[in-house]
Protein backbone atom coordinates (compact mmCIF):
# COMPACT_ATOMS: atom_id res chain seq x y z
CA UNK A 1 0.00 0.00 0.00
CA UNK A 2 1.32 3.66 -0.87
CA UNK A 3 -0.86 5.99 0.36
CA UNK A 4 -3.75 5.78 2.89
CA UNK A 5 -6.34 8.55 4.01
CA UNK A 6 -8.02 8.06 7.09
CA UNK A 7 -11.67 9.54 7.17
CA UNK A 8 -12.24 10.76 10.70
CA UNK A 9 -15.52 10.55 11.85
CA UNK A 10 -17.52 13.57 12.65
CA UNK A 11 -20.70 11.60 14.65
CA UNK A 12 -21.16 9.79 12.07
CA UNK A 13 -20.39 11.51 8.98
CA UNK A 14 -16.93 12.76 6.99
CA UNK A 15 -15.18 15.04 8.60
CA UNK A 16 -14.33 18.09 5.63
CA UNK A 17 -10.68 17.98 6.18
CA UNK A 18 -10.68 14.55 5.36
CA UNK A 19 -11.88 15.27 2.14
CA UNK A 20 -8.98 17.62 1.36
CA UNK A 21 -6.64 15.34 2.72
CA UNK A 22 -7.89 12.59 0.03
CA UNK A 23 -7.73 15.53 -2.96
CA UNK A 24 -3.93 15.75 -1.55
CA UNK A 25 -3.11 12.32 -1.47
CA UNK A 26 -5.07 11.90 -5.01
CA UNK A 27 -2.69 14.58 -6.57
CA UNK A 28 0.64 12.63 -4.92
CA UNK A 29 -0.85 9.20 -6.41
CA UNK A 30 -1.33 10.48 -9.97
CA UNK A 31 2.48 12.44 -9.70
CA UNK A 32 4.33 9.26 -8.26
CA UNK A 33 2.00 6.48 -10.07
CA UNK A 34 1.12 5.55 -6.67
CA UNK A 35 -2.10 3.15 -4.74
CA UNK A 36 -4.26 5.22 -2.75
CA UNK A 37 -6.65 3.64 -0.32
CA UNK A 38 -9.35 5.14 1.74
CA UNK A 39 -9.74 3.77 5.67
CA UNK A 40 -13.22 4.59 7.20
CA UNK A 41 -13.48 3.62 10.70
CA UNK A 42 -15.70 4.57 14.00
CA UNK A 43 -19.43 5.07 14.84
CA UNK A 44 -20.90 3.83 11.20
CA UNK A 45 -18.49 3.65 9.70
CA UNK A 46 -19.89 1.42 6.92
CA UNK A 47 -21.71 4.80 5.62
CA UNK A 48 -18.88 6.60 5.63
CA UNK A 49 -17.11 3.72 3.38
CA UNK A 50 -19.88 3.78 1.20
CA UNK A 51 -19.99 7.92 1.38
CA UNK A 52 -16.45 7.81 -0.62
CA UNK A 53 -17.36 4.44 -3.11
CA UNK A 54 -17.65 7.04 -5.96
CA UNK A 55 -13.88 8.68 -5.64
CA UNK A 56 -11.38 7.57 -7.40
CA UNK A 57 -9.30 5.37 -4.64
CA UNK A 58 -7.86 1.40 -5.28
CA UNK A 59 -9.58 -0.07 -2.58
CA UNK A 60 -11.55 1.61 0.53
CA UNK A 61 -11.18 -0.21 3.99
CA UNK A 62 -13.60 -0.59 6.85
CA UNK A 63 -12.45 -1.31 10.13
CA UNK A 64 -15.54 -1.68 12.65
CA UNK A 65 -14.77 -2.46 16.28
CA UNK A 66 -17.17 -1.28 19.09
CA UNK A 67 -13.88 0.11 21.01
CA UNK A 68 -13.45 2.83 18.38
CA UNK A 69 -17.00 4.10 18.12
CA UNK A 70 -16.11 6.46 20.46
CA UNK A 71 -13.37 8.86 20.11
CA UNK A 72 -9.71 8.38 23.03
CA UNK A 73 -6.35 8.70 22.44
CA UNK A 74 -5.28 5.60 23.96
CA UNK A 75 -7.88 3.92 21.53
CA UNK A 76 -6.43 6.03 18.06
CA UNK A 77 -3.61 5.34 18.76
CA UNK A 78 -3.46 1.95 19.36
CA UNK A 79 -5.51 1.22 16.56
CA UNK A 80 -3.52 3.22 14.00
CA UNK A 81 0.00 1.72 15.34
CA UNK A 82 -1.88 -2.14 14.64
CA UNK A 83 -3.33 -0.84 11.13
CA UNK A 84 0.09 0.78 10.00
CA UNK A 85 1.97 -2.79 11.10
CA UNK A 86 -0.31 -4.33 8.66
CA UNK A 87 -1.10 -2.26 6.06
CA UNK A 88 2.63 -0.65 5.92
CA UNK A 89 1.81 2.36 3.77
CA UNK A 90 4.00 4.60 2.90
CA UNK A 91 2.19 7.24 3.96
CA UNK A 92 -0.79 8.14 6.20
CA UNK A 93 -3.14 11.66 4.99
CA UNK A 94 -4.65 13.48 7.40
CA UNK A 95 -6.43 16.76 7.72
CA UNK A 96 -5.02 18.68 10.80
CA UNK A 97 -7.65 18.50 12.93
CA UNK A 98 -7.87 18.69 17.12
CA UNK A 99 -8.18 14.93 16.87
CA UNK A 100 -5.34 14.41 14.93
CA UNK A 101 -3.00 16.62 17.00
CA UNK A 102 -4.38 14.75 19.79
CA UNK A 103 -3.02 11.17 18.82
CA UNK A 104 -1.02 11.23 15.51
CA UNK A 105 2.03 12.00 17.63
CA UNK A 106 1.65 8.94 20.01
CA UNK A 107 1.40 7.13 16.81
CA UNK A 108 4.94 8.77 15.71
CA UNK A 109 6.21 7.71 18.96
CA UNK A 110 5.12 4.04 19.25
CA UNK A 111 6.19 3.07 15.41
CA UNK A 112 9.18 5.98 15.43
CA UNK A 113 8.08 7.21 12.22
CA UNK A 114 8.35 11.03 11.75
CA UNK A 115 4.72 13.01 11.93
CA UNK A 116 4.54 16.33 9.13
CA UNK A 117 2.07 17.96 10.66
CA UNK A 118 0.15 21.01 9.46
CA UNK A 119 1.32 21.37 5.73
CA UNK A 120 0.00 23.86 3.34
CA UNK A 121 1.34 21.91 0.25
CA UNK A 122 3.87 19.48 -1.65
CA UNK A 123 5.57 19.33 -4.49
CA UNK A 124 7.15 16.26 -5.77
CA UNK A 125 10.80 16.35 -6.41
CA UNK A 126 13.18 13.93 -7.69
CA UNK A 127 10.14 10.95 -7.24
CA UNK A 128 9.31 12.43 -3.79
CA UNK A 129 7.20 14.65 -2.28
CA UNK A 130 8.82 17.63 -0.61
CA UNK A 131 6.05 19.08 2.24
CA UNK A 132 5.56 22.35 3.06
CA UNK A 133 4.47 24.17 6.48
CA UNK A 134 4.34 27.86 7.94
CA UNK A 135 6.97 28.62 10.30
CA UNK A 136 7.47 31.14 12.59
CA UNK A 137 3.50 31.87 13.32
CA UNK A 138 3.22 31.90 9.57
CA UNK A 139 5.65 34.22 8.43
CA UNK A 140 8.22 31.94 6.42
CA UNK A 141 8.03 28.53 5.15
CA UNK A 142 9.38 25.50 5.67
CA UNK A 143 10.48 22.72 2.76
CA UNK A 144 10.60 19.09 4.97
CA UNK A 145 11.40 15.97 3.54
CA UNK A 146 10.74 12.55 5.74
CA UNK A 147 13.72 10.03 6.28
CA UNK A 148 11.33 7.57 7.02
CA UNK A 149 12.09 3.86 6.32
CA UNK A 150 8.92 3.25 7.45
CA UNK A 151 5.24 4.95 7.09
CA UNK A 152 5.64 9.00 6.90
CA UNK A 153 2.40 10.87 8.46
CA UNK A 154 1.63 14.00 7.56
CA UNK A 155 -1.55 16.27 8.23
CA UNK A 156 -3.11 19.58 5.94
CA UNK A 157 -4.04 22.38 7.23
CA UNK A 158 -7.52 23.16 6.49
CA UNK A 159 -7.97 24.55 2.83
CA UNK A 160 -4.60 23.48 1.45
CA UNK A 161 -6.44 21.39 -0.59
CA UNK A 162 -10.25 21.50 -1.90
CA UNK A 163 -12.39 19.42 -1.28
CA UNK A 164 -14.43 19.79 -4.64
CA UNK A 165 -11.22 18.64 -6.14
CA UNK A 166 -11.58 15.06 -5.53
CA UNK A 167 -11.77 12.92 -8.77
CA UNK A 168 -14.87 10.30 -8.80
CA UNK A 169 -14.18 6.97 -9.63
CA UNK A 170 -15.21 4.11 -7.70
CA UNK A 171 -13.52 1.32 -5.72
CA UNK A 172 -14.61 -2.01 -3.54
CA UNK A 173 -14.70 -2.10 0.03
CA UNK A 174 -12.56 -4.92 2.11
CA UNK A 175 -12.91 -4.98 6.07
CA UNK A 176 -9.83 -5.17 8.16
CA UNK A 177 -9.69 -5.87 11.83
CA UNK A 178 -7.06 -5.14 14.73
CA UNK A 179 -6.68 -7.52 17.62
CA UNK A 180 -7.75 -5.06 20.73
CA UNK A 181 -9.16 -5.25 24.15
CA UNK A 182 -10.93 -2.41 26.07
CA UNK A 183 -7.90 -2.50 28.08
CA UNK A 184 -5.92 -0.11 26.24
CA UNK A 185 -7.87 2.54 27.35
CA UNK A 186 -6.66 4.04 30.54
CA UNK A 187 -8.24 7.71 29.95
CA UNK A 188 -11.85 8.21 31.11
CA UNK A 189 -14.10 10.76 28.69
CA UNK A 190 -17.14 12.49 29.65
CA UNK A 191 -19.32 13.67 26.86
CA UNK A 192 -18.11 16.63 25.24
CA UNK A 193 -20.45 20.02 25.96
CA UNK A 194 -20.65 23.63 24.83
CA UNK A 195 -20.08 26.41 27.57
CA UNK A 196 -23.31 28.40 28.15
CA UNK A 197 -24.51 29.92 25.53
CA UNK A 198 -25.03 33.80 25.90
CA UNK A 199 -22.74 36.49 24.87
CA UNK A 200 -22.47 38.20 21.31
CA UNK A 201 -23.41 36.74 17.99
CA UNK A 202 -21.19 38.08 16.00
CA UNK A 203 -22.00 36.27 13.00
CA UNK A 204 -24.54 38.68 11.10
CA UNK A 205 -22.41 41.23 11.86
CA UNK A 206 -22.16 44.12 8.72
CA UNK A 207 -18.88 45.52 10.20
CA UNK A 208 -16.52 43.92 12.63
CA UNK A 209 -13.44 45.80 14.19
CA UNK A 210 -11.48 42.94 15.18
CA UNK A 211 -8.43 43.53 17.82
CA UNK A 212 -5.32 42.08 18.46
CA UNK A 213 -2.02 41.78 20.49
CA UNK A 214 -1.24 45.10 18.91
CA UNK A 215 -3.41 46.98 20.57
CA UNK A 216 -0.58 46.35 23.39
CA UNK A 217 -2.48 47.42 27.13
CA UNK A 218 -6.11 46.60 28.16
CA UNK A 219 -6.28 50.32 28.95
CA UNK A 220 -5.90 51.23 25.09
CA UNK A 221 -9.36 49.26 23.89
CA UNK A 222 -10.77 52.75 24.59
CA UNK A 223 -9.84 54.13 21.37
CA UNK A 224 -10.74 51.10 20.16
CA UNK A 225 -14.62 51.10 21.18
CA UNK A 226 -14.46 54.67 19.83
CA UNK A 227 -14.00 53.17 16.57
CA UNK A 228 -16.75 50.72 16.58
CA UNK A 229 -19.34 53.49 17.41
CA UNK A 230 -18.40 55.53 14.71
CA UNK A 231 -18.61 52.62 12.49
CA UNK A 232 -21.59 51.06 14.13
CA UNK A 233 -19.72 47.86 13.88
CA UNK A 234 -19.74 44.84 16.29
CA UNK A 235 -15.75 44.25 18.58
CA UNK A 236 -14.42 41.63 17.69
CA UNK A 237 -10.62 40.31 18.68
CA UNK A 238 -7.71 37.59 18.22
CA UNK A 239 -7.60 34.70 21.04
CA UNK A 240 -4.69 36.41 22.86
CA UNK A 241 -7.32 39.20 24.08
CA UNK A 242 -9.99 36.93 25.54
CA UNK A 243 -6.75 35.03 27.00
CA UNK A 244 -5.20 37.89 28.78
CA UNK A 245 -9.13 38.45 29.97
CA UNK A 246 -9.85 42.05 28.35
CA UNK A 247 -12.47 40.88 26.61
CA UNK A 248 -15.17 38.44 26.84
CA UNK A 249 -14.45 34.46 25.15
CA UNK A 250 -17.70 35.59 23.00
CA UNK A 251 -15.93 38.05 20.96
CA UNK A 252 -13.09 35.91 20.12
CA UNK A 253 -13.02 34.96 16.11
CA UNK A 254 -10.88 31.77 14.94
CA UNK A 255 -11.03 27.87 14.98
CA UNK A 256 -11.97 28.30 18.73
CA UNK A 257 -13.95 31.26 18.11
CA UNK A 258 -16.62 32.65 16.02
CA UNK A 259 -16.97 32.21 12.42
CA UNK A 260 -17.31 35.39 10.86
CA UNK A 261 -18.02 37.04 7.46
CA UNK A 262 -18.82 40.51 7.47
CA UNK A 263 -19.01 43.18 4.33
CA UNK A 264 -16.03 44.63 6.57
CA UNK A 265 -13.54 42.94 8.76
CA UNK A 266 -10.72 45.82 10.17
CA UNK A 267 -7.95 43.91 11.52
CA UNK A 268 -6.34 45.69 13.66
CA UNK A 269 -2.88 44.53 14.99
CA UNK A 270 -3.45 40.95 14.32
CA UNK A 271 -1.05 38.86 12.49
CA UNK A 272 -2.94 36.63 10.77
CA UNK A 273 -2.10 33.19 11.99
CA UNK A 274 -4.32 30.05 10.26
CA UNK A 275 -6.67 29.76 13.40
CA UNK A 276 -7.42 33.21 13.36
CA UNK A 277 -7.78 33.64 9.71
CA UNK A 278 -10.50 30.26 9.39
CA UNK A 279 -12.47 32.47 11.19
CA UNK A 280 -12.43 35.61 9.09
CA UNK A 281 -11.17 34.87 5.75
CA UNK A 282 -14.81 34.24 4.41
CA UNK A 283 -15.07 38.31 4.93
CA UNK A 284 -16.51 40.23 1.75
CA UNK A 285 -13.55 43.06 2.01
CA UNK A 286 -10.67 42.79 4.59
CA UNK A 287 -8.56 45.82 5.77
CA UNK A 288 -5.56 45.19 7.80
CA UNK A 289 -3.60 47.73 9.67
CA UNK A 290 0.07 46.34 11.13
CA UNK A 291 3.19 47.44 11.75
CA UNK A 292 4.85 44.83 10.54
CA UNK A 293 4.60 44.96 6.49
CA UNK A 294 4.95 41.22 6.51
CA UNK A 295 2.54 40.12 8.52
CA UNK A 296 1.00 36.77 7.48
CA UNK A 297 -2.62 39.13 7.56
CA UNK A 298 -1.78 40.84 4.48
CA UNK A 299 -2.21 37.81 2.70
CA UNK A 300 -5.40 37.64 2.98
CA UNK A 301 -6.17 41.44 2.95
CA UNK A 302 -8.20 43.37 0.19
CA UNK A 303 -6.45 46.54 1.71
CA UNK A 304 -3.50 47.15 3.63
CA UNK A 305 -1.93 49.83 5.73
CA UNK A 306 1.64 49.46 7.53
CA UNK A 307 1.70 52.05 10.07
CA UNK A 308 0.77 52.17 14.19
CA UNK A 309 -2.63 51.36 15.27
CA UNK A 310 -2.38 53.70 18.52
CA UNK A 311 -1.66 56.12 15.81
CA UNK A 312 -4.13 55.35 13.02
CA UNK A 313 -7.15 54.09 14.74
CA UNK A 314 -7.59 57.45 16.90
CA UNK A 315 -7.44 59.01 13.44
CA UNK A 316 -9.36 57.03 11.78
CA UNK A 317 -12.48 57.31 14.11
CA UNK A 318 -12.15 61.35 13.72
CA UNK A 319 -12.17 61.10 9.96
CA UNK A 320 -15.12 58.84 9.79
CA UNK A 321 -16.79 60.58 11.75
CA UNK A 322 -16.58 63.78 10.00
CA UNK A 323 -17.31 61.89 6.70
CA UNK A 324 -20.40 61.15 7.90
CA UNK A 325 -21.46 64.46 9.22
CA UNK B 1 4.23 15.94 43.79
CA UNK B 2 6.93 16.00 41.27
CA UNK B 3 5.94 18.44 37.71
CA UNK B 4 8.02 19.04 35.08
CA UNK B 5 7.52 21.81 32.87
CA UNK B 6 8.84 22.09 29.31
CA UNK B 7 9.63 25.56 28.33
CA UNK B 8 11.35 26.64 25.07
CA UNK B 9 13.19 29.90 23.52
CA UNK B 10 11.54 31.10 20.75
CA UNK B 11 11.53 34.72 19.04
CA UNK B 12 9.49 37.55 20.80
CA UNK B 13 6.73 39.26 18.65
CA UNK B 14 8.79 41.80 17.49
CA UNK B 15 11.83 40.50 16.43
CA UNK B 16 12.28 40.42 12.98
CA UNK B 17 12.96 37.72 11.18
CA UNK B 18 15.24 37.43 8.40
CA UNK B 19 15.97 33.75 6.44
CA UNK B 20 19.65 33.41 6.59
CA UNK B 21 21.96 33.13 3.64
CA UNK B 22 22.01 29.68 3.15
CA UNK B 23 18.20 29.29 3.91
CA UNK B 24 18.48 26.77 6.32
CA UNK B 25 16.80 28.37 9.39
CA UNK B 26 16.55 32.16 10.65
CA UNK B 27 19.45 34.24 11.04
CA UNK B 28 19.20 34.79 14.72
CA UNK B 29 21.67 37.45 15.45
CA UNK B 30 19.19 40.42 16.22
CA UNK B 31 16.29 38.22 17.29
CA UNK B 32 15.10 38.92 21.13
CA UNK B 33 14.03 35.31 22.60
CA UNK B 34 11.37 34.83 24.82
CA UNK B 35 9.41 32.01 26.93
CA UNK B 36 6.97 30.36 23.91
CA UNK B 37 3.35 31.72 24.60
CA UNK B 38 1.35 28.08 25.64
CA UNK B 39 4.72 27.28 27.73
CA UNK B 40 4.66 30.64 29.97
CA UNK B 41 0.72 29.12 30.43
CA UNK B 42 1.64 25.43 31.47
CA UNK B 43 4.45 26.65 33.60
CA UNK B 44 1.56 29.13 35.26
CA UNK B 45 -0.37 25.58 36.05
CA UNK B 46 2.60 23.43 37.23
CA UNK B 47 2.54 26.04 39.65
CA UNK B 48 -0.24 26.64 40.78
CA UNK B 49 -0.95 22.95 40.72
CA UNK B 50 2.10 22.64 43.71
CA UNK B 51 0.95 25.50 45.87
CA UNK B 52 -2.84 23.86 45.77
CA UNK B 53 -1.33 20.74 46.99
CA UNK B 54 1.04 22.21 49.36
CA UNK B 55 3.90 20.58 48.78
CA UNK B 56 6.26 19.09 45.84
CA UNK B 57 8.65 20.46 43.28
CA UNK B 58 8.34 21.91 39.48
CA UNK B 59 11.38 21.68 37.59
CA UNK B 60 11.49 23.10 34.16
CA UNK B 61 13.38 21.75 31.19
CA UNK B 62 14.41 23.26 28.27
CA UNK B 63 16.56 22.86 25.35
CA UNK B 64 18.66 24.99 23.41
CA UNK B 65 22.06 27.39 23.29
CA UNK B 66 23.25 29.04 26.31
CA UNK B 67 22.42 32.92 26.41
CA UNK B 68 19.13 32.35 25.37
CA UNK B 69 17.94 29.10 27.39
CA UNK B 70 19.25 30.56 30.49
CA UNK B 71 17.24 33.63 30.07
CA UNK B 72 13.98 31.70 30.09
CA UNK B 73 15.06 29.40 32.82
CA UNK B 74 16.52 32.33 35.26
CA UNK B 75 13.00 33.73 34.59
CA UNK B 76 10.73 30.55 35.54
CA UNK B 77 13.30 29.75 38.51
CA UNK B 78 12.53 33.81 39.52
CA UNK B 79 8.08 32.86 39.06
CA UNK B 80 9.11 30.34 41.66
CA UNK B 81 10.40 27.48 39.62
CA UNK B 82 12.21 24.96 42.18
CA UNK B 83 15.02 24.01 39.75
CA UNK B 84 15.94 23.53 36.13
CA UNK B 85 17.45 21.09 33.76
CA UNK B 86 19.36 22.93 30.74
CA UNK B 87 20.15 20.35 27.81
CA UNK B 88 22.81 22.56 26.15
CA UNK B 89 23.68 22.60 22.29
CA UNK B 90 25.08 25.05 20.05
CA UNK B 91 23.25 24.32 17.00
CA UNK B 92 19.83 25.64 17.57
CA UNK B 93 18.56 24.17 14.19
CA UNK B 94 15.81 21.91 15.87
CA UNK B 95 13.71 20.34 13.45
CA UNK B 96 12.85 17.13 14.54
CA UNK B 97 10.36 16.87 17.12
CA UNK B 98 10.42 12.70 17.62
CA UNK B 99 13.87 13.39 17.97
CA UNK B 100 14.15 15.98 20.22
CA UNK B 101 11.18 13.96 22.64
CA UNK B 102 13.82 11.51 22.71
CA UNK B 103 16.49 13.47 23.90
CA UNK B 104 14.34 14.76 26.56
CA UNK B 105 12.90 11.10 27.62
CA UNK B 106 16.54 9.89 28.42
CA UNK B 107 17.58 13.02 30.20
CA UNK B 108 13.99 12.61 32.28
CA UNK B 109 13.54 8.92 32.74
CA UNK B 110 14.78 8.45 36.55
CA UNK B 111 13.19 12.14 37.74
CA UNK B 112 10.10 9.68 37.26
CA UNK B 113 7.69 12.90 37.44
CA UNK B 114 3.79 12.74 38.39
CA UNK B 115 3.32 15.24 35.85
CA UNK B 116 5.13 16.70 32.87
CA UNK B 117 3.22 20.16 31.39
CA UNK B 118 4.22 20.92 27.80
CA UNK B 119 3.14 24.22 25.86
CA UNK B 120 0.69 22.96 22.83
CA UNK B 121 2.64 24.20 20.44
CA UNK B 122 5.75 25.94 19.46
CA UNK B 123 5.49 29.30 17.99
CA UNK B 124 8.94 28.44 15.41
CA UNK B 125 8.12 24.81 14.25
CA UNK B 126 4.76 24.94 15.25
CA UNK B 127 4.70 20.99 15.30
CA UNK B 128 2.59 20.43 18.62
CA UNK B 129 3.88 17.37 19.10
CA UNK B 130 6.87 17.17 20.94
CA UNK B 131 5.14 17.06 24.69
CA UNK B 132 2.76 14.56 23.64
CA UNK B 133 5.33 12.41 22.15
CA UNK B 134 7.56 12.83 24.83
CA UNK B 135 4.63 11.12 27.22
CA UNK B 136 4.35 8.54 25.21
CA UNK B 137 7.82 7.43 25.46
CA UNK B 138 7.82 7.85 28.94
CA UNK B 139 4.48 5.55 29.48
CA UNK B 140 2.13 8.44 30.64
CA UNK B 141 -1.26 9.14 30.24
CA UNK B 142 -1.94 11.58 27.71
CA UNK B 143 -4.51 14.64 27.47
CA UNK B 144 -3.70 17.46 24.38
CA UNK B 145 -5.39 21.16 24.51
CA UNK B 146 -5.99 21.57 28.54
CA UNK B 147 -8.15 24.34 29.49
CA UNK B 148 -9.01 23.58 33.32
CA UNK B 149 -7.12 20.68 35.27
CA UNK B 150 -8.20 19.00 38.67
CA UNK B 151 -6.01 17.19 40.57
CA UNK B 152 -7.06 14.57 42.86
CA UNK B 153 -4.99 11.85 44.80
CA UNK B 154 -4.44 8.96 41.83
CA UNK B 155 -5.57 11.10 38.87
CA UNK B 156 -6.15 14.28 37.10
CA UNK B 157 -9.38 15.60 35.71
CA UNK B 158 -8.88 18.02 32.91
CA UNK B 159 -11.23 20.24 30.95
CA UNK B 160 -10.26 19.82 26.63
CA UNK B 161 -10.82 22.05 24.03
CA UNK B 162 -12.45 20.12 21.08
CA UNK B 163 -13.32 21.57 17.58
CA UNK B 164 -15.60 24.59 16.81
CA UNK B 165 -16.53 25.34 20.79
CA UNK B 166 -17.14 22.01 21.88
CA UNK B 167 -14.91 20.69 25.03
CA UNK B 168 -14.48 17.31 27.37
CA UNK B 169 -13.74 16.47 31.01
CA UNK B 170 -11.44 13.16 30.62
CA UNK B 171 -9.60 11.66 33.68
CA UNK B 172 -6.13 10.45 33.39
CA UNK B 173 -4.33 8.10 35.76
CA UNK B 174 -1.31 9.33 37.00
CA UNK B 175 1.67 9.92 36.06
CA UNK B 176 0.15 12.10 33.24
CA UNK B 177 1.83 14.50 30.76
CA UNK B 178 -0.54 16.94 29.36
CA UNK B 179 -0.08 19.60 26.29
CA UNK B 180 -1.69 22.98 27.62
CA UNK B 181 -3.96 25.06 25.73
CA UNK B 182 -3.04 29.29 26.01
CA UNK B 183 -5.85 31.12 27.87
CA UNK B 184 -6.40 28.61 31.06
CA UNK B 185 -4.79 30.89 33.85
CA UNK B 186 -2.75 34.05 34.18
CA UNK B 187 0.60 33.73 33.88
CA UNK B 188 2.25 35.99 37.01
CA UNK B 189 5.14 37.75 36.87
CA UNK B 190 8.39 37.70 39.07
CA UNK B 191 8.32 38.87 42.05
CA UNK B 192 11.85 40.84 43.20
CA UNK B 193 12.09 38.13 45.99
CA UNK B 194 11.43 35.68 43.30
CA UNK B 195 13.95 37.17 41.43
CA UNK B 196 16.82 37.01 44.68
CA UNK B 197 15.65 33.68 45.33
CA UNK B 198 16.02 32.48 41.55
CA UNK B 199 20.21 33.07 41.85
CA UNK B 200 20.58 29.68 44.38
CA UNK B 201 18.67 27.50 42.61
CA UNK B 202 20.00 24.71 40.83
CA UNK B 203 20.47 24.68 37.19
CA UNK B 204 21.86 21.14 35.53
CA UNK B 205 23.56 21.34 32.41
CA UNK B 206 23.26 18.45 29.96
CA UNK B 207 24.56 18.03 26.67
CA UNK B 208 22.22 16.99 23.70
CA UNK B 209 25.39 15.76 22.00
CA UNK B 210 25.63 12.79 24.66
CA UNK B 211 22.03 12.10 24.49
CA UNK B 212 21.39 12.70 20.82
CA UNK B 213 21.25 9.18 19.08
CA UNK B 214 22.08 10.88 15.13
CA UNK B 215 18.84 9.93 13.77
CA UNK B 216 16.89 12.90 11.99
CA UNK B 217 13.12 11.50 11.14
CA UNK B 218 12.38 14.82 9.06
CA UNK B 219 14.44 17.15 7.99
CA UNK B 220 13.88 21.08 6.81
CA UNK B 221 15.80 21.19 3.24
CA UNK B 222 14.53 25.23 2.78
CA UNK B 223 13.21 28.06 4.60
CA UNK B 224 11.83 31.07 2.79
CA UNK B 225 9.61 33.72 2.31
CA UNK B 226 5.84 32.94 1.34
CA UNK B 227 4.68 34.03 -1.92
CA UNK B 228 1.48 36.29 -1.51
CA UNK B 229 -1.69 35.31 -3.25
CA UNK B 230 -4.24 37.97 -3.29
CA UNK B 231 -4.18 41.48 -4.88
CA UNK B 232 -3.35 43.43 -1.53
CA UNK B 233 -3.54 47.36 -2.32
CA UNK B 234 -0.95 48.65 0.27
CA UNK B 235 -2.36 51.90 0.72
CA UNK B 236 1.15 54.05 1.64
CA UNK B 237 1.85 57.87 2.16
CA UNK B 238 2.11 59.39 5.32
CA UNK B 239 -0.54 58.89 7.76
CA UNK B 240 -3.13 61.73 6.58
CA UNK B 241 -2.98 60.34 3.01
CA UNK B 242 -3.22 56.46 4.55
CA UNK B 243 -6.53 57.55 6.42
CA UNK B 244 -8.10 59.61 3.88
CA UNK B 245 -7.67 57.02 1.18
CA UNK B 246 -8.98 54.55 3.68
CA UNK B 247 -12.02 56.53 4.47
CA UNK B 248 -12.91 56.60 0.69
CA UNK B 249 -12.59 53.01 0.49
CA UNK B 250 -14.71 52.71 2.61
CA UNK B 251 -17.80 54.99 1.82
CA UNK B 252 -16.93 54.35 -2.68
CA UNK B 253 -15.74 50.83 -3.02
CA UNK B 254 -17.05 48.72 0.22
CA UNK B 255 -19.32 50.84 1.18
CA UNK B 256 -19.87 50.95 4.32
CA UNK B 257 -19.96 54.40 5.36
C1 LIG C 1 -5.56 24.96 18.58
C2 LIG C 1 -5.44 26.46 18.50
C3 LIG C 1 -6.61 27.20 18.41
C4 LIG C 1 -6.53 28.60 18.30
N1 LIG C 1 -7.69 29.31 18.15
C5 LIG C 1 -7.61 30.63 17.88
C6 LIG C 1 -8.80 31.40 17.61
O1 LIG C 1 -9.92 30.89 17.62
N2 LIG C 1 -8.66 32.73 17.34
C7 LIG C 1 -7.43 33.34 17.30
O2 LIG C 1 -7.36 34.55 17.04
N3 LIG C 1 -6.31 32.65 17.59
C8 LIG C 1 -6.37 31.32 17.88
N4 LIG C 1 -5.22 30.64 18.16
C9 LIG C 1 -3.96 31.40 18.35
C10 LIG C 1 -3.26 31.80 17.06
O3 LIG C 1 -2.39 30.76 16.67
C11 LIG C 1 -2.42 33.08 17.25
O4 LIG C 1 -1.53 32.90 18.32
C12 LIG C 1 -3.26 34.32 17.51
O5 LIG C 1 -4.29 34.43 16.54
C13 LIG C 1 -2.39 35.55 17.46
O6 LIG C 1 -3.14 36.69 17.83
P1 LIG C 1 -2.64 38.15 17.40
O7 LIG C 1 -2.54 38.22 15.92
O8 LIG C 1 -3.54 39.12 18.08
O9 LIG C 1 -1.23 38.28 18.13
P2 LIG C 1 0.23 38.24 17.52
O10 LIG C 1 0.44 37.05 16.68
O11 LIG C 1 1.14 38.49 18.66
O12 LIG C 1 0.28 39.50 16.54
C14 LIG C 1 0.23 40.82 16.94
C15 LIG C 1 0.40 41.67 15.68
O13 LIG C 1 0.27 43.04 16.02
C16 LIG C 1 1.25 43.80 15.31
N5 LIG C 1 1.48 45.01 16.10
C17 LIG C 1 2.08 45.11 17.32
N6 LIG C 1 2.02 46.39 17.74
C18 LIG C 1 1.38 47.11 16.78
C19 LIG C 1 1.04 48.48 16.64
N7 LIG C 1 1.29 49.38 17.60
N8 LIG C 1 0.40 48.85 15.51
C20 LIG C 1 0.11 47.96 14.52
N9 LIG C 1 0.40 46.66 14.62
C21 LIG C 1 1.04 46.23 15.73
C22 LIG C 1 2.43 42.88 15.19
O14 LIG C 1 3.23 43.25 14.05
C23 LIG C 1 1.76 41.52 15.01
O15 LIG C 1 1.56 41.22 13.65
C24 LIG C 1 -5.27 29.25 18.30
C25 LIG C 1 -4.10 28.49 18.40
C26 LIG C 1 -4.18 27.11 18.49
C27 LIG C 1 -2.90 26.34 18.54
N1 LIG D 1 13.81 22.84 22.69
C1 LIG D 1 12.78 22.75 23.54
N2 LIG D 1 12.95 23.03 24.86
C2 LIG D 1 11.92 22.95 25.73
N3 LIG D 1 10.68 22.59 25.39
C3 LIG D 1 10.44 22.29 24.09
C4 LIG D 1 11.47 22.35 23.11
N4 LIG D 1 10.92 22.00 21.92
C5 LIG D 1 9.59 21.75 22.16
N5 LIG D 1 9.31 21.92 23.48
C6 LIG D 1 8.00 21.78 24.15
O1 LIG D 1 7.09 21.09 23.28
C7 LIG D 1 5.97 21.94 22.96
C8 LIG D 1 5.50 21.67 21.55
O2 LIG D 1 6.51 22.00 20.62
P1 LIG D 1 6.38 21.67 19.06
O3 LIG D 1 6.18 20.20 18.94
O4 LIG D 1 7.66 22.14 18.44
O5 LIG D 1 5.20 22.45 18.57
C9 LIG D 1 6.46 23.36 23.24
O6 LIG D 1 5.38 24.22 23.51
C10 LIG D 1 7.37 23.14 24.45
O7 LIG D 1 6.61 23.02 25.65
Amino acid sequence: MDILIVLENKSGSIHRMSLEALAAGQKLASELNLSLSILAMGKNGGDLANDVSNFKADEILLLENPILDNYSSDGYSFAFTSILGQEKPKYLFMGHTYMVRDFLPRVSAKLQIPFISDVIQFNVDNDAPVFTKQVFNAKLAADIVSNSHGTTLVSFQSAAYQSDQVESGSAEIRTISIDMDASVIKTQSEEPFKEEAGGIDLTNAEIIVSIGRGIGKEENLSIVNTLVDALGAELGSSRPIVDSGWLEPSRQIGSSGQNVAPKMYLALGISGAIQHVVGMKGSKNIVAVNKDPEAPIFEIADYGIVGDILEIIPKLSEAIQAAKN
Amino acid sequence: MKIGVLIKQVPGGDSPLRVSSDHSWIDETSVNFETNESDSYALEEGLQLREKKGEGEVVVISMGPDGRTQKIIKEALSKGANRCIHIVEDNARETDPLQTAIIFAKALKNERFDLILSGLQSLDLGMGQTGVILGELLGMSIATLVMATELTNESIRVKRELESGWFQWVTLPLPACLSIQSGLNQPRYPSLKGIMGAKKKEIKPLSKSELFDGNEHQSITRVYSIQKAKQTEMISGDVNQQISRLVDVMKTEIKVL
